[in-house]
């Protein structure tokens, strides 16, 4: 029955990812592409933890964890950038 | 005991799942970029949470060796998931809503990003080279 409920999550998660990367494609603003590119790291954390679930191991906790500081610290430095146009004054 | 985790691990699953497909459809469904903020902000974070407290369920229960790593993510999300959307708001205010059209702050600073704080002294950056 996980097994089941994994295949779907994955599935969900990776249409989520096509979808955002469709929208960091075409999006009509910087603040579209920020936001597609922030979501795609926040599925992409799902998507580690998932797997880590798929093979029963608890190593991709860390992992996850790195990505996540990594997408948030990008994520303000290129929104700092948009607005000040500098990251760090 | 061990159906009723594995009941509850396909739930939490399921439910991520489809809150995290929810999110990023609103992020191309909905029609301006102030309201695309709200699908991944919200609904993509609170899938990755689920998909967090499985994963806590699954190695707990099914595989008997407790942790909370996962908890540390959530929470680390659920603090950073207001700070970028308040970010990516103020970038999409600051270059296509002119002052003019938003309320007043009835402070003495004004809307934060148009002003620079009271009292701040912006250090103007050099971009020619040193001779």
């Amino acid at each position: 029955m996980i097994a089941y409920a994994l295949i779907f999550a994955t599935g969900c998660f990776t249409l989520g990812l096509l979808m955002n990367l469709y929208r960091l494609a075409s999006g009509p603003r910087a603040a579209d592409r920020i936001l597609a590119l922030d979501t795609m790291v926040i599925n992409l954390i799902a998507l580690v933890v998932l797997y880590g679930i798929w093979i029963g191991s608890q190593t991709f906790f860390e992992a996850s964890m790195l990505i996540a500081m990594v997408g948030f610290v990008s994520t303000v430095a290129y929104c700092r950038f948009v607005l000040r146009g500098n990251i760090i004054e | 005991m061990h159906l009723y985790a594995e009941i509850a691990v396909s739930f939490f699953l399921v439910v991520s799942g489809i809150f995290g497909l929810v999110g990023s459809w609103g992020l191309i469904r909905l029609k301006s970029t102030l309201q695309r903020l709200h699908g991944p902000t919200k609904a993509t974070t609170l899938g990755v949470g689920g998909a967090l407290i499985a994963s806590m369920l699954y190695f707990a229960f099914v595989k008997n060796s407790l942790s909370f790593h996962e908890l540390l993510i959530t929470i680390f999300l659920f603090l950073t998931a207001p700070v970028t959307a308040n970010f990516i708001a103020k970038a999409f205010m600051l270059h296509h809503v002119r002052e003019e059209e938003l309320p007043e702050t009835e402070t003495e600073g004004g809307w934060g990003g148009y002003h620079d704080p009271v009292g701040a002294v912006r250090h103007e950056v050099s971009t020619k080279k040193p001779e």
